[in-house]
Formats: structure tokens, sequence, C-alpha cells
């Protein structure tokens, strides 16, 4: 529906956006046609989310304007952009658990005084419709708790129809269904542009964004690159248009001796997650560990530290078959885990930064069960001087500093229980350029002194820079295992993005 | 039916069950604990514990706890107890017998207000607000009484008639007035927006101002109708006991009250609660509280009898809450 000489139903002008000084947007122009299911492209981090977003008034743009059907407006909440018909749905929708199906669709609408009656018989109707509508089949009046993601979502968009929006932005909805749900999904997607509303899609599939969306606009560094019809792309120009940009030069690894192998993991598989994961790694190694967010990285690594263990397979460490069910196991076989969200899972926020580094190591600093704090202090203090952590205090709490210089403490605290196995999950994300190269000398030093080091990381450049190997995951299976001479950015990608799908579900 | 409505009814039908069980292990051994005028003696007990638990429980399921009740209800009391006792000295007249009930329900409004205010607008945690006013207001009582107990003879006889006279069926003003307060909340919980809005700030508090309600102005009425609630409860406890004393008056009352709302099912972990759970729980409260002194239990051992009533209704609250959530799982791709 989308002819040629239609005018935008919204255009966003020179939109920019930055985080802590970090520019994560930059002067992006788009416009976005009525009827028409737009898709956004990038890897991640490159600013497609940051976009979305900004319309529906989660983030609010540094710079820029967004006009909706030819006026300026001012997108300044989420509820403001109901208004507009303008809604977010998010990969796993935000919701009230403990209301039901209808009250969740009706909650926070303005209508009505404080005291005003609620029309259960006219709200449950409503839902009924609105659900009915989307031909899926959801009792509105149980609660929200228990649903399925996918019929959570399903109450999201009967929700953006509730309020009778006019562009629906899709927030990686793809990624927690099942096959069949997705093409429920997109049924109803494209039922919503033929009645000329815009959506906004966002994903890593190429297949998906080519079977549902019409025109694509591909983000690389925060920057706009292309906005083009989906026909005119081929999934190679697409991919070189995500990753093109120049390779940065970045501090190669020292050479290190490669040694016996350190870490060997054999068929390793939990349903749901990934699948008959095979690889190993040798002292001295850095083995990188690329595919998209949600291919199942994270699970792998998480399963070998015995966070979430994995159902099926083996795993081997120094030659020695291990079963490890629980991180303390992990440690005590001189695994150690620097996690990707360091925020949730990575530090003490409030505790200071010599607390946060002895941390791994009680029985060092209190080998009776009562902290000796001279040994606690001197531990950390070395830390600091080795890793050259950048803080006020050793007492200041971890919170005050860097994103950097937390990252630093934790690979500080997980080199004390001195690991023969480390795993880096994103070690430099949301990191600034410079403390990333001291990041990357480090690894390097790391490996040079004999550890095995398993690296994951959606940053292609790094994994070109650092890694030995690159392994590549997609989709919960292991799709590449490319040597660094051959390893290009290409070959990555291509073995990144899932090609055919559906196959594994 | 889906799992939580389940839950809910079956955890209402719990405490209906464990009520039937209880009152029937007494009569075995007290069979005059099965007698109307039991249960006369037990309705009798718990009106001022219901009317607080009303205004606890729309706290509770917004996510907050009201520790202070029971020195909003002592200084609500207090203040009305010197209005009859002082009337003559400060405005030469005697006020009519009722006064008490319009200025204690506003007074313990206006105590409940600053509860909320001071959660509100420096973001913290109502158990310690509340515990800090807990304190506040009672010593407040001991200050404008001069630490000097109201007597019997200023207590207005209809209003201790409340409690003694009867319209119908040999049964107390005060407890129709309990039943009353909890139809109300009902309503008002189940039937206004503004009810439902307290149980979705209670479910999601991050989701809910993304929504549009108007998140402070919701907490400040929720704290306020507790405060009033306490308050109410102050002005029948002039009527039920025909004093009011500074230091005795509502002392401990919160415990009973949160005690009651959570036996009654309402989850600490807001969003989730009933007025009729509300209501058994007080119900079964009272029957414990009645069939203590029968079975010669001395009142030494009631509070550690309360207090194991409460954990108990914690661990079952814990366990259902797990099974919930374990029902809650990400779907596979």
């Amino acid at each position: 529906m989308s002819e040629a000489g239609a005018s935008p139903l919204l255009s966003a002008r020179g939109t920019s956006k930055s985080f802590a000084g970090v520019e994560v947007l930059r002067n992006v122009d788009l416009d976005l046609m009525p009827g028409e299911i737009h898709a956004l492209l990038g890897e991640n981090g490159a600013g497609k989310s940051t976009f979305a977003k900004i319309i529906a008034g989660v983030h609010r743009p540094t710079r820029g304007t967004l006009q909706l059907g030819g006026t300026t407006v001012d997108v300044a909440s989420p509820v403001v952009a109901q208004k507009l018909g303008i809604t977010l749905i998010h990969q796993e929708p935000i919701s009230f658990p403990d209301l039901s199906v209808a009250e969740n669709l009706v909650l926070g609408r303005s209508d009505g005084a404080p005291l005003g009656r609620v029309p259960w018989a006219a709200i449950n109707r409503d839902a009924r419709r609105l659900i009915d509508l989307l031909g899926v089949r959801i009792d509105v009046t149980r609660p929200m708790r228990g649903l399925s993601i996918a019929d959570q979502q399903m109450v999201e968009i009967a929700r953006a129809l509730a309020s009778d929006s006019r562009l629906i932005i899709m927030d990686e909805p793809t990624a927690p269904l099942t096959p069949k749900e997705v093409e429920t999904l997109f049924g109803i997607a494209r039922r919503l542009r033929d009645e000329g509303r815009t959506i906004i899609f966002i994903s890593h599939r190429l297949e998906e964004v080519r079977a549902l969306c019409d025109r694509v606009t591909i983000f690389r560094d925060g920057n706009k690159i292309a906005t083009e019809a989906i026909g005119k792309l081929s999934d190679a120009d697409i991919i070189r248009l995500m990753i093109g940009r120049p390779l940065k030069e970045y501090m190669h690894k020292g050479k290190s001796q490669i040694g016996e192998v350190a870490l060997e993991v054999e068929h390793l598989t939990l349903p749901g997650y990934f699948d008959d994961i095979s690889f190993s790694v040798r002292k001295g190694e850095i083995v990188g560990l690329g595919g998209l967010v949600g291919a199942g990285r994270t699970d792998v690594a998480r399963a070998l530290f015995g966070v979430a263990p994995a159902a099926s397979g083996s795993v081997r460490v120094g030659g020695r078959p291990v079963t490890i069910t629980d991180p303390a196991q992990a440690i005590a076989e001189g695994l150690a885990f620097v996690p990707e969200d360091r925020a949730v899972a990575g530090i003490f926020r409030t505790l200071s930064v010599e607390q946060n580094i002895s941390a791994a190591v009680p029985g060092q600093i209190a080998p009776r069960g009562v902290i000796r704090r001279g040994v606690e202090k001197a531990l950390a203090q070395d830390a600091v001087k080795r890793l050259r952590i950048r803080l006020a205090s050793l007492r200041q709490p971890i919170g005050e500093l860097s994103g950097g210089n937390q990252q630093k403490a934790i690979l500080a605290r997980w080199l004390l229980t001195d690991p023969s196995v480390l795993i880096l999950d994103e070690p430099t994300r949301g990191i600034d350029i410079g403390v990333k190269a001291e990041f990357y000398d480090m690894i390097g030093e790391l490996a040079a002194s004999g550890r095995a080091i398993l690296l994951i990381s959606s940053e292609l450049p790094e994994l070109l820079a650092l890694c030995d190997r690159v392994l590549v995951m997609s989709e919960g299976r292991l799709t590449a295992d490319i040597a660094r001479a051959e390893a290009t950015q290409e070959k990555i990608m291509s073995a990144a993005v899932p090609q055919v799908r559906g196959a594994a579900a | 039916m889906s799992l939580i409505r389940t839950l809910l009814v079956r955890r209402e039908a719990g405490i209906a069950v464990m009520i039937v069980l209880f009152c029937l292990a007494v009569g075995a051994f007290r069979p005059q604990f099965l007698t109307l005028d039991q249960l006369r003696i037990i309705l009798l007990l718990v009106p001022l514990i219901m009317i607080a638990a009303m205004g606890q429980m729309m706290v509770i399921v917004a996510r907050h706890v009201d520790l202070s009740i029971g020195s909003t209800l002592g200084f609500s009391a207090m203040v009305s107890g010197m209005l009859y006792r002082f009337d003559v000295d400060w405005f030469g007249f005697d006020v009519p017998w009722w006064t008490g009930i319009p200025v204690s329900i506003v007074v313990g409004a206006g105590l409940g207000l600053v509860n909320g205010l001071l959660i509100q607008l420096f973001r913290l945690p109502a158990i310690i607000v509340t515990l800090g006013t807990l304190s506040l207001y009672r010593g407040l009582t001991f200050i404008i009484s001069n630490a000097k107990q109201i007597d019997r003879q200023w207590i207005p006889s209809e209003l201790k008639g409340l409690s003694q006279t009867s319209p119908v069926f040999g049964t107390p003003w005060i407890i129709f007035i309990a039943f009353g307060v909890a139809l109300a909340t009902y309503l008002f919980l189940m039937h206004t927006r503004m009810g439902r809005q307290i149980y979705a700030i209670g479910s999601n508090p991050v989701a809910a101002p993304l929504r549009g309600i108007k998140v402070t102005q919701v907490t400040l009425v929720v704290f306020t109708i507790s405060g009033a609630l306490a308050g109410l409860a102050g002005i029948l406890y002039a009527s039920r006991w025909g004093f009011v004393n500074p230091s005795n008056t509502g002392s401990g009352f919160e415990f009973q009250v949160i005690a009651a709302v959570v036996i009654g099912g309402v989850s600490i972990n807001g969003g989730v609660g009933s007025v009729l759970g509300t209501v058994l729980g007080v119900l079964l409260l009272g029957c414990v509280a009645a069939a203590l002194p029968l079975l010669g239990i001395p009142g030494t051992s009631q509070a550690a009898i309360y207090g194991a009533v409460i954990l108990v209704a914690l661990v079952i609250d814990r366990t259902v809450r797990r099974q919930g959530i374990a029902g809650f799982k990400r779907v596979q791709p």
C-alpha cells in the first residue's frame, strides 16, 4: 500500500542520542510510510533499538525532531507515544502478571474518574473482540502470569489495536517464538499493514525480514547506512552494509605458546538453548565464540560454569572428565567466568572494590572463617596495580567506578583463583575505546601465560584481532570453526545469520 | 479457571477449612465453643482488626506495609477522647456523642497521609517510614494527653452503645460497621479504576507509571485510607472498651492486623489479595483469640501463638508463590 508520493506517517530528522557522553545514534533521517513493514537491521549496538526506543518515548533524543503525520511531536514518554498511536512491543512484554488479560489491555487508559466504575462486562467483551480479531485463543479473564511469551506478545499487539496505534514497533519479537508462532505473528503483521498501519520490525533473521518486510534500513555504528526496498538488496549486500566498517587497528596479541588441550567439550546439549556443541580450547589459545545475540553462546558458557548445567554431553578440563553442576565446583576445577551483564551477575555494587576483588577467594583471605584485612588489602592492591584499575580508593564502592574499571576489577577477581580456563562473555561491552585496547592487551597476556581463553563477543573486529580460532553459533548450533588465517567478517557473519529457519524447533 | 484464581480460591478455601477444623478441634475439648454465644464473642473480638485490616490489605497489595496503624489508632482515639473530656473547657459546651467518629477518621487520615508523603516524596521504604511514625505517633499521644488516660465517665454512653446495642439479631452495631467497611473495600478494589490501579502498582511497580498510572497519587490515597480506617478503629476502641489509654490503646495492634492480612492470603510481594481472604484471616485470628482462654492457655502465651500463626501463613504464601512462578516459564524457541 505504500505508493510513491504518499506522505510519510513518521519523519525523523537528525535524530541523535548519547548515553553518558557516548554517541550511540548519529543524525538519523528516516521516513516511515503508512502501510509498510519496515525492517531495522544492524549489528548489536548499531543503534537500531535505540532509534526504535526514541520513537516509542522510552528514550529522549539528544538532538533531532520527529514529525507524525506532518506535525512535530515530542514523544516524552511511552504514555505520550501511546496517545499518539505509537506502541512498542517488547520481546518479553512488560505486563501486570497478577491482573487479567482484559485488564492488561485497558489499564492506564485515561478515560474516567479515579472512582469511576470499572465496566467489567464491557472490558471483557472488548478484550475478547480484540483477541478474536487477532485470531488467537486466549482466555481474557485469566491472569497474564502463566501465558506463553507468544500469547503475551499477542496481548501487547491487541493493546496496540485497542488504542488504535498507527505505528507498531516490534523489537526482535520472533526470538523467543516457535516457527508456528512466528507464522501467526507474521499473518497478523501483514493484516495490520493492509489496514494501513506501519510496522517497524527489528530482527536478526534475514529470511524473516525478506518474508515479511517491504523496506529495510540498515544501521551501523550509530549511523543510518541505507534505506532500500528489500527486493533490491541481496543477502550479501545486506551483510556487507551491516559490517562494512573499516577494520579498526588493534594491538595484535603477542606470540603465545599453544600447548595441550585445556578444555574439551563434546556433544554438549541443553534442549531449547543449544544442541550438540563440541569444541576444544588449548593452553595459550584464545578461541572466539561469535554469533548473534540469542544464538546460545552465553547459555553454553553458563552450562560450562555450572550455572545452568547442560542436559547431556561431556566436558574435560585438563584431560580429566568433569561434571560441573555448580559454580563453586567450576572454580575448584580451575574455570573462571566473567559474565556478560556485570551489573546483574558480576559486581556487588555497594561493596568496596577490595571486597569485590577478593570475593572469589574466601579461602585465601579468611583461612579460618575470619577475614584478614591485611591479606585482603594486599591481594586487592596487587590486582589494582597489575590490571591498572583506576580508582580513588580500594574502599570505594565498585558501583562508582567506570564500566571499564569495574570490568577490570571483575577480571582481577577471577585471576586470583588462578584459573586454567577463562571464559569471557562480551568483556568489552559498554567500555570506551581506550580501555578496550588495554583489555585486549591483557587478554593477550593471559593467553601468553598459558591460560586457555574462550572469548564470547559480538564484535567482529574484536574476534578477528584477538582470536586464534573463531567458532560461530547460530540458533543453538555450532555453524563454523574458522582458523585465524581464514577468518573474515563476511565468513563469520554468514555463519551467524540463520539461513534456513525452523529446523531446530 | 485460571491458575492464580484457582490458587486464590484454594487459599481462601484453605483458610475456611482451617477455621472449621480449628473450631471442631477446640469444640471436641470444650463443647461450649460451638455455640451461638461463642460466635458472638468471636465476632466482638474482631471488628477493630477487620476495619484496620482492610486498609492494611490495600497497602500490602500496593507492595508497601503500614506498621504505624496501632499508634495511629491510639492517637486518633486520644484526640477524640480529649475532645469528650475537655469540650466544656475548650468550647464551653458538650460536643454531640458522635463527634469523635469524624474527628478520629480525619485525624487518622492525616497521619496516614504523612506516611504516604514521606514514602513518595523522599522515596523511602514504607517499612522504615512507618516504623518511625509508629514510634512518633505513639510519642505524640503521650505528649498531647500528658500521659493521662481518658476514663470511662468521659466516653459518651451512646458511643459505648455501638458496641452493646444491636439493630438486629442481637449483633452490636460495631460488627455491622466492620462488615460494611469490608464491603466498601471490596467495591473500591474490584470495581473502581483506582482500585485496580492499586493492584497494578503492586503487580509491577516499574511498568505502572509507563502505563500512565499516577503512582504517587494512588499511593497517597492508599496510605490515607489505611490511616483513616485506623482512626475509625480508634474511635470504636473507645466505644468497645470505654477508655483511651496513651500507652495501651492500639499497642501491638499492627501485628494482629498484618497477621490477619497475611493469613488471608494477601501476598507480601504485592498485587495479590482479596477482601474475602482478609475477612477469613481476621476470623481465624478471632477464633484463635477466643479459644485460648477457653482452653486455659494463659494470656502470656497469646503473642507466641499469633507469631506462630503468622509464620505458618508466610510459609504457605511462599510455597504457593513459587509454584505460581514455576508455571511462568519461557517458551523455548
